[in-house]
């Protein structure tokens, strides 16, 4: 089953290898408030219709504002939360809707990072117990060799080995997030999933948490989806980004082309919010009216037609599906920047 | 300001090595931070010493009933005489006021017999005050046990596995919670004062201690399951356990490992508050009757018994109601001390 949607999910993908991981309409609805009656209540769309593929080698930025269902898309490509509807597979194999027992082997091949580095660390447990448990339960190492390991993981991250009797409050954020990595390499996984992995953290120790990124990239040949709403790590990061609005992909490319030239009206709204270093390259900054609309009731048609400045009558009726652009590109909107004028409608 | 593409390169990055690390001079883990903490609380451990000294004296009620005030507390001593500067004084007094008809139980002696004088059947007042402590104490320490046991089981399972488990144990606890401890109390021990209640190997009567440490003990079920539970979803749902979760660690081991430590805090800190709850509940089942029963006593049955003598023997009533406020407050103290020692964050408050 490999419609148009999941083609142009892999749309500029440098490798023509097959993907690592792809997720091919994939949804993640929550249900809440009274559920006596069934269907009644109400229900969140937190991610709707996605589809993405992740290939080897490859870092994929995913953007979007607060509340777009990118951590939730996240937690969905590592299992963390069940998967609503459609597939998820990894190296061409099923792993959306398997159990526990057949995860395992999975778990151990994908990883989180998570955003706030002292929530996902159990304040009472040393660290050398946080990162000795993923390795005695999957019998990753026997067991006389798992302190030379600890010591080899703390080195990885930059974290002398001496450290590993501390609790994690003794630790600064950035030293945390470290501890956090260390936990996910532990696994020796082949794709990490870092969700906001330096939002909570200060401007100088981003960029050396970023770095570590990509140092580990070179050295263990990891793939990242990095998910982030700063985009201009986003940018430094990766060498594909997908934009999401309201739980579903509304542009995926590479970096280049997507920052050269936004081709949805959403994506250069969101990069017309960078501040430029240089007065020059200042250009007009694209407020967008309005708040996001709510995932529960989301607007018809296209799902951002309630803040775009170009709607038409089609827009709030037909919903645009992900498509290739001649570019190379995949967009979801009837009239992507790239093609039309770009005077048009303003 | 958010990172511009060129700051990897234009700022000289120092060695992680060498920025990362303020130095951390100790490596202790929650518990002794805890202690340590608590330590410096004078409060607290003011509290805990009076609440020990409390404990320590009603163990050793019949050593004083027998060693020093050389008494039976639990025999009616109507006839009784004691030396008094060298005069033999009876125990029961014939009254001075009005026709001078019946008799006063001795006042407070300041000797070692009659310390807080005597009650109504002529017994030892300061003796049954021990006595009613070890009762009282006993009561409300079995019930906290029992409670803390089904609350922690039934909160940790309710929050832990959720769905249909979830909702059973919850409207279990809520009916639990409905339900008026005192009517329950009462009607239980009338029906059980007729015929003993057998349950398997155990036979409660209606003079058992089991009957007051049960229902004290299930009632206040809810007070304490239902917040563990709602630590419990909170902790099921931090990163911690999805970090576990992702990393295919088993569910038995996350509950053992990472949901247990966390929640034990907060179990710890109810514990001297819900024993203040039940050493207030126990009383007032025991002064309703329905608690602990004659002969035996309890700081409630002896508010009970000083009833008849607020007015001439007013020592009788007060000293364990002081009892009761003084013990109340230093678990309370102690509670206050705990909490601000393991769990300064949480806005946890139980009632």
């Amino acid at each position: 089953m490999t419609d148009a949607a999941v083609l142009a999910a892999r749309s500029q993908a440098e490798s023509s290898a097959p993907p690592l991981l792809e997720a091919r309409h994939l949804s993640k609805r929550y249900h809440f408030g009274k559920r006596l009656l069934p269907g009644s209540g109400k229900i969140v769309h937190a991610v709707d219709d996605v589809s993405l593929a992740v290939f080897p080698g490859e870092t994929l930025g995913l953007v979007g504002e607060s509340g777009c269902g990118k951590s939730t898309l996240g937690r969905c490509l590592t299992r963390l939360y069940e998967i609503s509807e459609g597939e998820l597979l990894f190296e061409g194999r099923e792993i959306g809707h398997v159990g526990a027992r057949q995860l395992k082997p999975y778990r151990r091949k994908v990883q989180m990072i998570f955003q706030d580095p002292s929530g996902s660390l159990n304040p009472r447990r040393r660290v050398a117990d946080i990162l000795a448990q993923p390795l005695r339960v999957h019998g990753i190492r026997p067991r006389a060799e798992i302190d030379d390991r600890l010591r080899e993981l703390m080195d990885l991250v930059g974290l002398p080995p001496g450290y590993l009797d501390r609790y994690p409050h003794e630790f600064s954020g950035g030293q945390r997030q470290r501890i956090g990595i260390a936990r996910a390499l532990a696994m020796e996984p082949q794709l990490i999933v870092a969700d906001e992995p330096v939002s909570a953290l200060d401007v100088s120790v981003q960029a050396q948490i970023v770095n570590l990124f990509a140092d580990l990239r070179d050295q263990l040949a990891l793939t990242y989806v990095f998910i982030a709403h700063d985009l201009a790590v986003v940018r430094q990061v990766s060498t594909r980004i997908a934009v999401m609005y309201l739980g579903s992909i509304v542009e995926l490319g590479s970096t280049d082309t997507v920052y050269g030239r936004p081709a949805h009206p959403y994506t250069e709204a969101l990069l017309s919010a960078i501040p430029e270093p240089h007065a020059r390259q200042q250009c007009e900054r694209i407020v967008l009216q309005g708040d996001l609309p709510s995932p529960i009731s989301p607007p018809p048609g296209c799902r951002f037609h309630t803040r775009c400045p170009f709607a038409d009558d089609r827009c709030r009726t037909e919903r645009p599906l992900l498509r290739p652009l001649d570019d190379g590109r995949s967009v979801a909107c009837h009239y992507p920047r790239t093609e039309v004028s770009r005077t048009a409608g303003t | 300001m958010p990172l511009t593409v060129e700051t990897s390169t234009s700022i000289p990055l120092v060695d992680a090595h060498e920025i990362a690390l303020e130095p951390v001079a100790r490596q202790e883990g929650p518990w002794s931070r805890a202690w340590a903490k608590f330590r410096r609380d004078r409060t607290a451990v003011g509290a805990g010493v009076l609440l020990i000294v409390i404990v320590v004296a009603s163990l050793l009620a019949p050593l004083y009933a027998s060693q020093i005030a050389h008494t039976d507390p639990f025999r009616s001593g109507l006839s009784a005489r004691i030396l008094i500067n060298g005069k033999r004084v009876p125990v029961m007094q014939p009254s001075t006021q009005g026709l001078g008809l019946g008799v006063t139980p001795i006042g407070p002696t300041w000797g070692a017999r009659y310390l807080l004088g005597a009650d109504t059947q002529g017994r030892d007042v300061a003796a049954r005050l021990l006595y009613g402590g070890r009762n009282t104490l006993l009561i409300a320490g079995a019930a906290t046990f029992l409670c803390f046991v089904f609350a922690a089981i039934l909160g940790i399972v309710a929050g832990f596995f959720g769905g249909i488990v979830d909702l059973v144990i919850s409207r279990v606890l809520d009916i639990l919670w409905a339900f008026p401890v005192f009517l329950l109390a009462i009607s239980l021990s009338i029906v059980l004062i007729s015929q003993a209640l057998v349950i398997g190997p155990f036979t409660i009567g209606a003079g058992s201690l089991a009957l007051p440490i049960v229902i004290i003990g299930l009632v206040y079920v809810p007070y304490v399951a239902r917040p563990v539970r709602g630590q419990v979803l909170t902790l099921k749902n931090s990163e911690f356990v999805l970090a576990a979760i992702g990393l295919g660690i088993p569910r038995w081991r996350i509950l053992l490992k990472d949901i247990l430590p966390n929640v034990s805090t907060t179990l710890i800190v109810f514990i001297p508050l819900m024993m203040a709850l039940n050493i207030m509940t126990e009383s007032a089942l025991s002064f309703l009757s329905v608690g602990v029963q004659p002969p035996d006593a309890s700081w409630g049955t002896i508010i009970l018994d000083g009833e008849s003598l607020l007015y001439t023997r007013p020592a009788v009533s007060l000293a364990p109601g002081l009892a009761i406020v003084i013990t109340v407050l230093a678990l309370n103290l102690l509670g206050d001390g705990v909490r601000d020692a393991l769990d300064p964050r949480s806005k946890l408050r139980p009632r």
